[in-house]
């Protein structure tokens, strides 16, 4: 490797560094929507991993362009770092980089001021993301034959096996999800299902407490009441309310 | 200028990262919903806040200046809870 | 030279007219029939000031307030749309509230009054665009469209009023809820701020005013504010409409000043064990304590209790009053739109809670349950369905705290009682779209 090469080495190896962190970033961003935790670290830590290595995978990118741009080995010029199909050399290829970049830009930039754009352009933005992430690996694969053979084919094919599969999760999950407007419905259906059953455990001790109240009570009024004996009569026939809400 | 903490109850999930980052004023209910403290953010815990902004997934927490009737939202509907309904900006129907 | 009328001064520009009607002002008995031609000749005609921001200061000195439940001040709220640019006015008439009849009955038998509000709103804020939003069901058989139609052939209107019918969700009438209809989308509360008077339908300032509210604007600028002023009360002055359902089912909607014993609106006489104040967000109190007091917030304040949207409602001895708030309440849980967390999860639970409590033999921790989820779920939500749901509930704890001991005890003084209170068939959350 000579001094000349060093340039397209360090292009090709910060694209590397790239993808892996733009994996990453890709599950921790699919992990914050499914309110994941990592194992041993707070909630915040994945809300803070995924935007710490999101700007550090910036950092790694703009290496990349830059080290691509100053390389004399292959002619792309800067227009081509931001206009697809400006380089003369692999045009299709580095464009897709170029459109993976710009989405990038977008993402990061939008990410960064999310407080002055506000929630609903910060989200619609950030939906880029999930074409982003495989312009970056279409276009890591066809700009040089690395990806393409050895342990990076094995490497690029581990992050698109785990790309493929959180993205599973989060369109099953979106699937899922219960429609606004029958939420509340769905809710409620839950807790009196819940309250129902909790009822029915704890009958038995209620029942042998209304038996003794019962008694107490008839024991004190002499059973002269009439509403009482009313009550009575209903209880014992079994069509006062404790048989009505069995019935229920 | 003091500030306090303002929800957006809509845009909150429950996520819960405010809570871990500023547990002086932010807990969770068992729902996992975020119940803020009344009142401004004391000058000490400032950067604090603004760190629980930023860290926020949904966007739904913001800083406000307090006193304005933005982030007096909560104190208006507790109080109004504790006294009886009062006359506050028509909300419901007008 | 100022012109005086016996009700006080009357508005610049208009010669001396007679005196304003005394009660009732909004709904005189026997209407007023022939349509526009009778409208007008029994008022007069539609008093446009000639420019915008100058009804206001009138409305100030009458101390009207919004007539939707919320009480505020209208002049305020006509003040803080007319800053903006290009603001809309609508009308609020989707009275979602299931016991309130008052607006459908306005739209009924005096839509000329509301559509004249409508005007003069839009005028007072410099509005180009109007909106009546009603009630399903509420074009009234083509009635409010042919009411338009007469205006839009004499030439009245100056700013163009579209109809839009509401869905039938509990929440719909709510002010952001409404616009969000209008804006065609899903008709759901939103976060505030922004708020409506900045930025509502279309993305412009808007004026949301109950129907009511329009009717007294209307009758305002006619006869002025000392004529407005001169009944009620000092600080609550005026009259308003409430929606009174008797111990026997039957309801009528009846105007009163405010100040009114609520005896006088209510027969208090026979056996009514509470009255619910204030609709399904309002509160229960005992009928003992509900006959010395008066339709005005200075009344029922100190007693938990609101004017709101006017419905008072008696319930009779021989019903349950647990059961008939389990039934509200499991329909307010199910009004949820769902956007919040606390609401979500708080109402259900509180209705949940409720039905168990209403049945046979509830568990001890209920109570402690259901004041907890309250706690939780009150004034945490994005608008005050929540807050209003608990003060239903929790009114209903203290009101009907024998009946809760009954429960308890195993038994009910009114098992197997039919329904009394309202309670809508389709009880699908607020949901969109305006037709």
């Amino acid at each position: 490797m000579t001094a000349d090469t060093a340039l397209w080495y360090a292009s090709r190896a910060t694209g590397v560094v790239c993808l892996l962190l733009m994996t990453a970033v890709v599950l921790l961003g699919i992990l914050v929507t499914r309110q994941g935790r990592l194992p041993g670290l707070p909630r915040f830590a994945v809300t803070g991993l995924h935007r710490n290595l999101s700007l550090l995978a910036v950092l790694f990118l703009v290496i990349h362009v830059l080290t691509a741009i100053l390389d004399p080995f292959v002619a792309i010029g800067l227009a081509a770092t931001v206009v697809p199909l400006a380089s003369p050399y692999r045009p299709v290829w580095i464009g897709l980089g170029a459109v993976a970049f710009d989405l990038m830009a977008a993402l990061v930039l939008t990410s960064l001021a999310r407080a002055r754009i506000g929630r609903r352009a910060w989200r619609a933005v950030h939906w880029l993301a999930y074409a982003c992430w495989p312009l970056s690996l279409a276009h890591g694969l066809g700009s040089s034959g690395d990806l393409r053979s050895g342990p990076l084919l094995w490497l690029s094919a581990a992050c698109a096996a785990a790309v493929a599969a959180a993205l599973a999760v989060r369109a099953l999950a979106w699937a899922g999800q219960v429609p606004p407007a029958s939420r509340a419905a769905a809710e409620l259906a839950r807790q009196e299902a819940a309250a129902r059953q909790q009822a029915a455990a704890a009958r038995p001790e209620a029942a042998v407490r209304q038996e003794d109240l019962l008694a107490r009570r008839q024991a004190v009024l002499g059973g002269q009441d009439t509403a009482l004996a009313r009550h009575h009569a209903a209880l014992a026939a079994g069509t006062g309310l404790a048989a009505r809400e069995a019935g229920r | 200028m003091s500030r306090a903490l303002r929800l957006n109850p809509v845009a909150c999930a429950g996520h819960g990262a405010c809570a871990e980052l500023l547990p002086e004023l932010i807990s969770l209910d068992e729902w996992g919903y975020p119940v803020l403290a009344p009142g401004p953010v004391p000058a000490g815990l400032a950067r604090r806040a603004r760190r629980a902004v930023a860290a926020c997934p949904a966007l739904a927490l913001a800083m406000a200046t307090a006193g304005s009737a933005d982030s007096a939202h909560s104190e208006k509907t507790q109080s109004q809870d504790r006294a009886g309904p009062s006359a506050g900006p028509a909300r419901l129907r007008t | 030279m100022t012109v005086t009328s016996p009700a006080g001064p009357v508005p610049p520009g208009l010669s001396a007219r007679p005196p304003g009607p005394a009660l009732p002002r909004l709904l005189p008995p026997g209407g007023r029939p022939g349509g526009l031609a009778g409208h007008l000749a029994v008022l007069g005609p539609l008093p446009y000031r000639g420019g915008p921001g100058r009804l206001i200061a009138d409305v100030a000195a009458s101390g009207l307030t919004g007539r939707g439940g919320a009480a505020f001040p209208v002049a305020r709220k006509l003040a803080a749309v007319a800053a903006g640019r290009r603001p809309v006015v609508v009308g609020n008439g989707a009275e979602s509230e299931p016991l309130s009849g008052k607006d459908a009955a306005l739209l009924r038998a005096a839509p000329h009054l509301v559509l004249d509000g409508l005007q003069l709103a839009a005028e007072a804020v410099g509005a180009c665009r109007a909106i009546l939003a009603v009630h399903p069901g509420g074009y009234a058989g083509g009635a409010l469209t042919g009411a338009l139609a007469q205006r839009q052939a004499a030439g009245l209107d100056r700013v163009p009023v579209e109809l839009a019918e509401a869905t039938g969700g509990f929440l719909t009438g709510q002010e952001t809820a409404l616009v969000s209809a209008l804006n065609g989308g899903l008709g759901r509360p939103a976060f505030t701020p922004p708020r409506v008077s900045e930025r509502g339908v279309g993305g412009h300032p808007t004026l949301v005013q109950n129907v009511e509210t329009l009717s007294h604007l209307a009758l305002i600028a006619r006869y002025g504010a000392a004529w407005f002023r001169s009944v009620g009360t000092g600080a609550e002055p005026g009259s308003m409409l409430a929606t009174a359902w008797q111990a026997d089912g039957r309801a009528a909607v009846t105007e009163a000043t405010l100040g009114t014993p609520l005896g006088r609106l209510l027969d208090l006489r026979g056996p009514v064990q509470a009255v619910l104040v204030g609709g399904y967000h309002g509160t229960w109190l005992p009928a003992g304590q509900a006959a010395g007091l008066a339709l005005s917030n200075a009344s029922l304040h100190p007693a938990g209790a609101a004017a709101g949207a006017g419905v008072l409602a008696a319930l009779p001895a021989g019903r349950c009053g647990l059961a008939e708030t389990a039934r509200v309440t499991r329909y307010l849980a199910l009004a949820s739109s769902g956007q919040c967390g606390p609401c979500l999860n708080g109402l259900p639970r509180i209705a949940a809670g409720l039905a168990e409590l209403a049945g046979a033999r509830p568990r001890p921790t209920v109570i402690h349950d259901l004041e907890r989820w309250a706690g939780l779920t009150s004034g945490r939500g994005a608008c005050h369905h929540p807050d209003g749901t608990v003060r239903f509930v929790r009114s209903a704890l203290v009101t009907f705290a024998a009946e809760t001991a009954a429960h308890a005890a195993g038994w009910c003084t009114a098992p197997g009682a039919a329904p009394f209170l309202l309670v809508p068939a389709d009880q699908t959350a607020a949901s969109g779209g305006r037709r």
